[in-house]
């Protein structure tokens, strides 16, 4: 699969072509089985529906208790959707392939990364607010809600891709993934679910967000590395 | 001389050098827990608003502390081993991770405890008991990746690269932590120690500190000599150890 890449192996500058292959060929791949990713989108609808039925339909506590369930069901949905990064490549050999190209690992790994918030945490950014109307949440909160998901999930795509390469092929790796991932996203979980309560109770959001971009910065820098390398003790 | 600093990097020589100076530690440990103990629990007097409740701190504060400091002397082994690819500090960092979850589990426990009599709760949301909390959770996220690995050169890398994020996060989930609490919880509850410290409790803790310390160091000598005859078993030295002869 590396071999499709168009480039001279000798050139240095190969981080920006090799990140644009993976980006398009996970995208791909993921658009070509769209139940897998119809499936995750429901879980999310699923779970943000239960709490209702577990607590009350009062207005006044659903939109009180509904900032924190739309995050911690988008920590979910992000952690079950987290194996399929790396584990069908790992099976069939591909992952391998990836880390003998002469191209950069990180920018492979960091594209897979990207490939994998397009195909699972960008769909959950647009249905988030759809699903916060049913916490009677006003609109002025659903579009930050909205805008602190898509500064909140890549950061769960990037600190996750570090748990799932770190768990490939290991037994009973989904519960590991999630012990091991689901410590490291609370401050993802308190930032984003307080940006969205601030906002609620017009505090105003800027503070948490800022917080959260810089979050998200962080994890740009170090995450992939840190995957990269998990990827290659893996297959060590 | 410089040769001498890379010496005991290596289990065959750290090995008998980790067993004589167990014997050290532990019995210090074991002096200064008794010192500590006389001085918090008799020397010590009654406080005038927690009254006797407040003794718990000489065991509580002792292993909040060790509990942080032994998360970040993991991570510093973790990236020894990762940076020079050495074995030892692999099993340094396998070492501590248990004594630290069982310093972090202490902390807990005893805080929930001295929780109870002064704030009427055994657990609040307070941003240290929280963040003291996930700690406990990263420890043994740690401990049960080494134990689904199999190879044991993997689970060396594996754990260094989670316990150096770790190590990066931590900072991160404390203040975040510390911030969602003052945002929610006001002042209901005020972890805030009273800075008027008597003198006699502050050298109770200390002493009970260093206790915790050479008990620390004892656990994590012993515990990786057990690591090193486990994994160097098929070593000639390992064979010729009297304790592996006699065993």
């Amino acid at each position: 699969m590396a071999a499709a890449l168009a480039i001279a192996p000798d050139r240095t500058d190969t981080a920006w072509p090799a990140l644009r292959w993976a980006v398009a060929r996970d995208v791909k791949l993921a658009l070509r089985s769209r139940a897998e990713l119809g499936v995750q989108l429901l879980f999310y609808v699923v779970v943000a529906s239960l709490f209702p039925l577990a607590t009350t339909p009062e207005r006044s506590t659903l939109t009180l208790i509904g900032p924190g369930v739309l995050w911690v069901a988008a920590l979910l949905a992000s952690l079950l959707s987290l194996p399929r990064l790396f584990a069908a490549d790992h099976a069939d050999g591909t992952l391998e392939q990836i880390v003998l190209s002469p191209y950069p690992l990180v920018a492979l790994v960091g594209g897979k990364i990207v490939a994998h918030w397009i195909t699972t945490g960008l769909p959950l950014v647009i249905i988030a607010p759809l699903v916060g109307l049913q916490y009677a949440l006003d609109e002025e909160t659903l579009s930050v809600l909205a805008f602190a998901l898509l500064i909140g999930t890549p950061i769960l795509s990037l600190l996750g891709a570090i748990g799932a390469a770190l768990t490939l092929g290991l037994r009973s790796s989904g519960s590991l993934l999630a012990l091991l991932i689901l410590p490291l996203y609370v401050p993802v979980l308190v930032f984003g679910a307080g940006a969205v309560e601030a906002a609620r109770t017009g505090v105003g959001a800027s503070a948490h967000l800022s917080l959260l971009g810089a979050g998200l910065l962080i994890a740009c820098v170090g995450a992939p590395f840190a995957a990269a390398a998990a990827v290659r003790i893996a297959l060590d | 001389m410089a040769t001498s600093w890379f010496r005991y990097s290596s289990p065959a020589s750290f090995y008998p050098l980790a067993g004589r100076m167990i014997r050290w530690f532990a019995a210090a440990a074991a002096l200064l827990a008794v010192a500590g103990l006389v001085i918090g629990l008799v020397v010590a007097p009654t406080d005038a608003t927690q009254s006797d409740a407040y003794r718990i701190i000489f065991i509580h504060v002792p292993a909040a502390w060790m509990s942080m400091f032994l998360y970040v002397v993991m991570a510093a082994w973790s990236a020894a081993a990762l940076g020079f690819n050495t074995r030892l500090s692999a099993m340094m960092a396998q070492a501590i991770a248990p004594t630290g979850a069982l310093m972090t589990f202490i902390a807990l426990w005893t805080g929930a405890f001295w929780g109870r009599p002064t704030w009427g709760t055994y657990w609040a949301w307070d941003a240290r008991m929280t963040s003291e909390l996930i700690l406990l959770f990263l420890y043994l996220g740690i401990i049960a990746l080494r134990n689904a690995i199999d190879e044991p050169r993997r689970a060396d890398k594996a754990c260094a690269v989670l316990a150096l994020t770790g190590v990066v996060n931590v900072p991160i989930i404390y203040f975040s932590v510390y911030w969602w609490n003052t945002l929610h919880q006001g002042s209901s509850v005020s972890v805030t120690r009273a800075p008027s410290m008597a003198a006699i409790m502050l050298a109770g803790m200390l002493v009970m500190a260093l206790a915790a310390w050479f008990y620390a160091i004892a656990v994590i000598l012993a515990r990786v000599r057990i690591i090193i005859v486990e994994r160097e078993r098929g070593a000639s030295w390992v064979a010729s150890l009297r304790e592996v002869r006699h065993a």
